[in-house]
């Protein structure tokens, strides 16, 4: 979707005001550190994905997803999957009490403190086996489709129409268009440079290049 | 009205914000209908504000500036080499490190969120999930790079790196001079995070008070 999320090249933000690395704490707000584990405990129940979760991000009111801080836009993010997935109710967010409980599927999958340790290890990978070969080899010209879903996609809109080199073949990952409508499938990946002057034009920043990482059907030869 | 209802001792002025409520609720309505173990959440929450962060990344860096044989291994396999260091898990499956040289400098952004390599950096920093940063990081790295006090001679290629992927970029920054005969504990010293997402360099022996009094 065009969302407002997909800010990469817009103007007006004003300064970046970069905190002193040496006195940033990790969280800024006990209720940070509150969502942050419990957004994690409960997205171990399995029943959304890491694209599901952006979408879900993404769909807001673009006035409120700018006027969030990153931890608020996590907190709409959640109430929303959560929703959608069924776990929770609209009325159950509303008034905070529980209608019914957790039934005996999801119990079993309930995350319990000794398992941390070992879900935080393993991660969640995002490649997947692919019989396909890819299309595209290192050096080639490719072109980023102009391509507008309103779904979810991952191919940033500074992009599209322009043309970039296939830096690297970065094997084959989960398709974020898909995987956002449940579906895991999986497509080859790159890593595309553009040149600068290939994204911005005359305004574009002296001796540079972007790398974006695109998946096969975001890519045309050109 | 939650101020009188608790008696402990320190001063509460400010009353709860409506975001903080709402966060609470949430949470307890989740442990009320048993879709999370409390204990679970302090894990995590412990995990990533005591257990991993930016010094996991100092070090693998301070390896490989010490290593030229897992620099090597770094910048070919760099899930594995990190992971040989006991560093894997979520937000860090597949790494890629780029090394920064005295003709590239390479710049780490996600402009369509905030993707940041969690086992080697931590969470990320409120600059980097900031929109003014994910904005100009592609489109203006210079100026960007400017903010964080950091000049580039012109001749320098600069190379910005959008995670739109579930690949992390790490940066390798340039192993500064002056460090001869410095172990990696005193080398990771010099490794800032910021140096990693590359928005500044390295920091240089001059800054750290000179090398004598750094030892213990």
């Amino acid at each position: 979707m065009n969302g407002v999320h997909d800010v990469g090249g817009m103007h007006g933000f004003g300064p970046i005001n970069p905190e002193p690395e040496a006195e940033e704490p990790v969280f800024h707000a006990e209720w940070e550190k509150r969502l942050f584990g419990f957004r994690f405990a409960v997205g171990a129940l399995g029943k959304w994905n890491i694209d599901m979760s952006r979408y879900a991000r993404e769909r807001q009111h673009p006035a409120d997803y700018l006027r969030h801080t990153y931890y608020e836009n996590w907190l709409a993010g959640l109430e929303k999957v959560l929703v959608e997935t069924g776990l929770v109710t609209a009325e159950e967010l509303a008034t905070g009490k529980a209608a019914g409980l957790a039934n005996e599927d999801i119990r079993k999958r309930v995350c319990k403190a000794e398992q941390v340790p070992v879900a935080m290890a393993k991660g969640s990978p995002a490649t997947m086996p692919l019989d396909v070969p890819p299309r595209f080899k290192i050096d080639d010209r490719v072109r980023a489709i102009n391509r507008h879903p309103t779904g979810h996609t991952r191919e940033p809109r500074y992009v599209r129409s322009c043309v970039g080199v296939i830096h690297a073949h970065l094997g084959a990952h989960v398709f974020p268009d898909r995987s956002a409508e449940g579906v895991r499938e999986g497509q080859h990946l790159y890593s595309v440079r553009f040149e600068a002057s290939a994204l911005w034009g005359e305004s574009a920043s002296a001796k540079s290049a972007v790398y974006v990482d695109l998946w096969e059907a975001y890519l045309e030869p050109a | 009205m939650m101020n009188n209802e608790h008696d402990h001792d320190h001063d509460h002025t400010d009353p709860p914000s409506d975001l903080e409520l709402r966060v609470k609720a949430l949470e307890s309505l989740l442990v009320e209908k048993g879709f999370v173990d409390r204990a679970a959440i302090d894990a995590f929450i412990d995990t990533y504000e005591h257990r991993v962060g930016p010094r996991n990344g100092a070090k693998v860096v301070a390896h490989a500036w010490s290593d030229p044989a897992f620099k090597q291994w770094l910048l070919t396999d760099a899930t594995a080499a990190i992971a040989s260091m006991g560093y894997t898990g979520f937000q860090g499956e597949h790494m890629v490190v780029i090394e920064n040289t005295s003709q590239v400098h390479n710049l780490v952004v996600c402009t369509l969120c905030s993707c940041y390599p969690w086992p080697v950096l931590g969470l990320p920093p409120v600059s980097y999930q900031s929109s003014p940063y994910r904005s100009r990081a592609v489109a203006d790295p210079r100026g960007v790079l400017k903010e964080f006090g950091t000049q580039l001679d012109d001749d320098i290629e600069v190379r910005v790196w959008d995670s739109t992927s579930e690949v992390r970029y790490l940066v390798l920054p340039e192993h500064p001079e002056g460090t001869e005969g410095w172990n990696e504990e005193e080398l990771a010293a010099l490794v800032t995070r910021n140096a990693m997402i590359g928005v500044e360099t390295a920091k240089v022996p001059e800054d750290m008070g000179g090398h004598d009094e750094r030892r213990p």
